[in-house]
């Protein structure tokens, strides 16, 4: 495992912490929007080690949580029509749409299986021509490539019993959407890593050009988060405003033109409806005309009307880091692990169930 | 959820590759990384090896901070 112990050197991180201390003077929020860096930064007790100056908020990372009912209820009905197994990303099982859920309907005899990639997805649709496979495509940039690779085999192999329901969303044009109508002041951008090793660091040059803030592109162990800590607060103390890349080591500036090539020969920028953000141009992804085959939702003739959220969760302004979850009047009471009312509690990479996890009950 | 361990690629068979993972071996997609070799380190999402990880970058990273707090500490 290459690199591991390097980027969690306690000592090193403890010097990066010290020049961070010594160089801020100014009162910044950073927005992380990378779930697996929220995850990261509430493990190593990130938040806590900062100045007071220095606020850490977790943005719309979680492609679980950004996944509106509409989706989990064509999921959910799919699932229900005879013959049908529907494949999912564990995370996706508990999360409630506007009655039922995944998990619910596996209980009531629905054949739902939890599947770790595309490709196992694609397994079952080849061992079980009779049945129609369908995956439930929820991520960003990092999985879309994945969702496409499996219908270009799925074209190559002759599976027409695969299809998916697509639900997959787009970073960049998102952050453009929360910097546009920025109630919250931020100062700057830790920019995911994986998403990054796909797109590359162009997609979020407008960030520092359009809105004059800076942005870098950070990997997931604790120096490494440091790193980019530290270089966002020397940028902000120097009044610049760059995109950088602390994560070099996965991130090459192109990111992956072949995995993007794939995923633009299979899908199509469209728009997309986000949980409690709604609808933001230029983030979704469609089927291309040339695969539209492979279309759940038309295939099955799926059309989802009145769906509805819960009308005391608060995930939509947690995900755009209005308010933290101890400002949710559920959280840790109607609303636990155990028992979540809304996605931001369900995913392990929910701001929600990473406070819950993480002890945090008060600022 | 992004794994962020890089794997070290054991055998690769039709696109299919063999990764170490903590002494587990797993098996994943080289779809989106088809110039990957054996001994080569990847990032691995969802069962597809997205990136190859790149060393000599690695240790510039590193190297950039001792620097910078060497300098700073002198």
């Amino acid at each position: 495992m290459k690199f591991l112990k390097e980027y969690r050197d306690s000592g090193l991180a403890r010097d990066i912490l010290a020049e961070i201390i010594s160089i801020s003077k100014r009162r910044v929020k950073l927005m992380e929007v990378c779930g697996t860096h929220t995850v990261a930064i509430f493990r190593h007790g990130i938040r806590e080690i900062l100045p007071k100056n220095i606020s850490l908020i977790s943005g719309p990372g979680c492609p679980v949580c950004v996944t509106p009912n509409k989706h989990i209820d064509e999921a959910i009905e799919i699932s229900r029509r005879p013959g049908v197994v529907l494949a999912t990303f564990g995370d996706m099982m508990k999360v409630p749409g506007s009655a039922s859920s995944l998990e619910a309907e596996k209980a009531a005899g629905a054949d739902i299986r939890v599947v770790y990639s595309t490709m196992e997805a694609l397994d079952i649709a080849s061992r079980n021509p009779e049945q129609e496979v369908v995956f439930f495509g929820i991520g960003f940039e990092t999985t879309s490539p994945t969702i496409a690779a499996a219908v270009l085999r799925a074209e190559k192999e002759n599976l027409p019993n695969f299809s998916i329901v697509g639900a997959q969303k787009l970073i960049p044009e998102a952050m453009r959407a929360l910097l546009a109508g920025d109630e919250i002041g931020i100062s700057g951008f830790i920019c995911p890593g994986h998403v990054s090793a796909i797109i590359g660091v162009k997609p979020y040059e407008f960030i520092a050009r359009e809105f004059g803030i800076p942005a870098v592109v950070t990997g997931f162990e604790p120096v490494d988060i440091l790193q980019g800590i530290y270089m966002l607060v020397k940028q902000i103390e120097e009044g610049a405003a760059k995109v950088e890349v602390q994560y070099n080591r996965g991130v090459p500036p192109e990111g992956n033109p072949h995995a993007t090539a794939i995923l633009y020969q299979v899908f199509e920028v469209t728009d997309a409806l986000w949980r409690g953000i709604g609808t933001i141009p230029g983030t979704g992804l469609k089927l291309r005309e040339e695969y539209s085959r492979y279309n759940a939702v038309t295939k099955f003739g799926i059309e989802i009307t009145g769906e509805r959220e819960h009308p005391g969760c608060k995930c939509g302004e947690v995900l755009k880091g209005m308010i933290t979850p101890l400002e949710c009047g559920l959280y840790s009471k109607a609303c636990r692990p155990e028992h979540p009312v809304g996605p931001c509690m369900v995913s392990v990479e929910g701001t929600c169930a990473a406070y819950y996890k993480y002890g945090k009950r008060s600022d | 959820m992004c794994l962020a361990v890089p794997t070290k690629i054991i055998s690769i068979d039709d696109n299919i590759a063999q990764v170490e993972f903590g002494g587990v071996l797993r098996t994943v997609s080289l779809d989106l990384v088809p110039e990957a070799k054996i001994d080569d380190y990847v990032l691995v999402h969802a069962g597809f090896a997205i990136q190859i990880v790149d060393e000599e970058e690695a240790l510039k990273t590193l190297e950039m901070f001792r620097e910078i707090i060497e300098h700073e500490v002198s």
